[in-house]
């Protein structure tokens, strides 16, 4: 059901001709992947899924379609379109074949029990140096996109 | 039917190849971005059902990988709306097919 659902949501992404409206169903299947995250019994990264890709990213390319009024709203293709689908295809169905065609060393446990403290743990524990590398690509990323986007030719003071 | 590990892998399958095709041949930039965002929750979602089934000493280190990549999309799609917003600025659109001053 969630499944079809994230799917379903993902192809009206691609066949839906407005770009607000394939925007509102990209949101809906990132809804749908927070709900197979909570199946998988995923609490924390369902929870962080549903803040930051649902409300931040999303709200962000609210704000990419809103700044450039001028640019067509159409959600068409290039002439990349039959390429790219056979492409697309064939890598889904590449990646398909080989997971169901692979004997997965499949653990006999049942789900986590809850995994925010644990995560929390390993970030400070095991992954520290990555969890600080990753506060400073942040700054970093978020200082350049305010370069970017400052016009030019305004008095500094 | 129990919902078993490949099903996952193959609802993960089907969105990096939407994803794909979305970041290959859509026309607006926005879009492009879109697909981006769907390879990424592909390779989110196949990390978490690994996580979840696979044998592992540390089985919850799929989910802090996951939390990275959450991280890093968040910092790139920033980027990106600001390139998005300088490109229509210099050249009033943001079609991929007529951005082409670097063509020959």
């Amino acid at each position: 059901m969630l499944a079809g659902l994230t799917v379903g949501a993902a192809l009206g992404v691609v066949i839906v001709r407005d770009l607000i409206r394939a925007l509102v169903l990209l949101i809906t299947s990132f809804l749908g992947v927070a709900g197979l995250y909570i199946t998988l019994s995923a609490d924390f990264v369902a929870v962080a899924q549903v803040l930051i890709y649902a409300g931040a990213i999303s709200i962000l390319l609210i704000f990419a379609i809103m700044l450039t009024p001028r640019a067509g709203r159409d959600n068409a293709e290039t002439f990349l379109q039959i390429p790219g689908l056979l492409l697309a295809g064939l890598v889904a169905f590449t990646i398909a074949f080989v997971s169901l065609e692979t004997d997965w060393s499949i653990a006999e446990r049942g789900g986590f029990e809850e995994t925010a403290s644990a995560i929390g743990e390993a970030l400070l524990d095991k992954y520290v140096l990555p969890f600080e590398m990753a506060s400073v690509l942040l700054l970093v990323a978020m200082l350049g996109a305010i370069v970017l986007v400052r016009p030019e030719g305004t008095p500094e003071e | 039917m129990s919902v078993e590990l490949e099903h996952y892998l193959v609802v993960g399958a089907l969105l990096f190849g939407i994803g794909l095709y979305l970041a290959l041949a859509k026309r607006n930039f926005v879009g492009v971005l879109m697909g981006v965002e769907l390879m990424f929750n592909a390779v989110n979602l196949t990390f978490v059902a690994f996580s979840r089934f696979v044998e592992s000493e540390q089985p919850l280190s799929g989910h802090v990988f996951v939390i990275f990549v959450i991280t890093v999309a968040a910092a790139e799609a920033a980027v990106a709306l600001a390139l998005a917003v300088l490109v229509y600025r210099n050249r009033e659109t943001i079609d991929m097919d007529r951005i082409n001053l670097l063509k020959w």
